[in-house]
């Protein structure tokens, strides 16, 4: 059965047509570590992935894709890492549902473009920060 | 978070992870989440609630430069 119902798809299809450059959601699954939350996690990709022919996914397991999940700085499933042009370093953990599902579509877009929506002054600080920041945002799906 | 994916996406050095908080129970204890969302940025500053872009920026800059005062 579908996760998403042919309303949203219609909605996202949609939104998905601002859709520029290609975009790859690298889903990490582990079937005896999360089993339900990764078949789950890796459904809702592929359906939304299905939305747009600029969108692809490839699942890896970090038990076995060991490089690469370290490469990505992946320890946990399920995780979607959201990449573009390049890795953003954006990151997903868990089922993005609910709120986070919007952010899934606005941060695929924007990664597709490349374009952070910020104002100049946001950017021109972002390019002088002194060291990197991690920024973790707990989030529930209602 | 909207905008700490868009920080991503214009900066090099900043990264977002978008947590789902009932499903990483350990790692919402670990960072004590209480209400949502909580936004922890290098494990040195913290809020919850959202917050404008300026301020938001502040916390990042405020994060960078290792003053974990919020």
């Amino acid at each position: 059965m579908a996760i998403l119902q042919t309303k949203d798809q219609e909605a996202v299809r949609k939104e998905f047509e601002r859709l520029v450059g290609p975009v790859k959601f690298v889903v990490f699954s582990q079937e005896l570590v999360a089993g339900e939350l990764c078949r789950q996690n890796e459904q809702l990709m592929k359906e939304v992935a299905e939305l747009s022919d600029k969108i692809t996914v490839e699942v890896l397991n970090p038990a076995i894709d060991r490089e690469r999940a370290e490469a990505y700085g992946v320890q946990d499933v399920p995780v979607t890492v959201i990449e573009g042009a390049r890795d953003y370093g954006i990151r997903f953990l868990g089922i993005p549902a609910g709120y986070e599902f919007s952010n899934l579509i606005d941060s695929t877009i924007a990664v597709s473009r490349g374009e952070a929506s910020l104002t100049e002054e946001t950017k021109a600080s972002l390019a002088a920060l002194p060291a990197e920041v991690e920024i973790k945002v707990f989030s529930t799906p209602t | 978070m909207r905008l700490a994916q868009h920080m991503a996406i214009a900066s090099d050095k900043v990264r977002a992870v978008a947590i789902e908080a009932t499903e990483f129970p350990e790692l919402s204890r670990a960072y004590q989440v209480m209400a949502v969302p909580k936004i922890v940025m290098n494990d040195r500053v913290q809020f919850e609630g959202a917050l404008p872009e300026a301020q938001f920026l502040e916390a990042v800059v405020r994060a960078a430069s290792g003053n974990g005062q919020s």
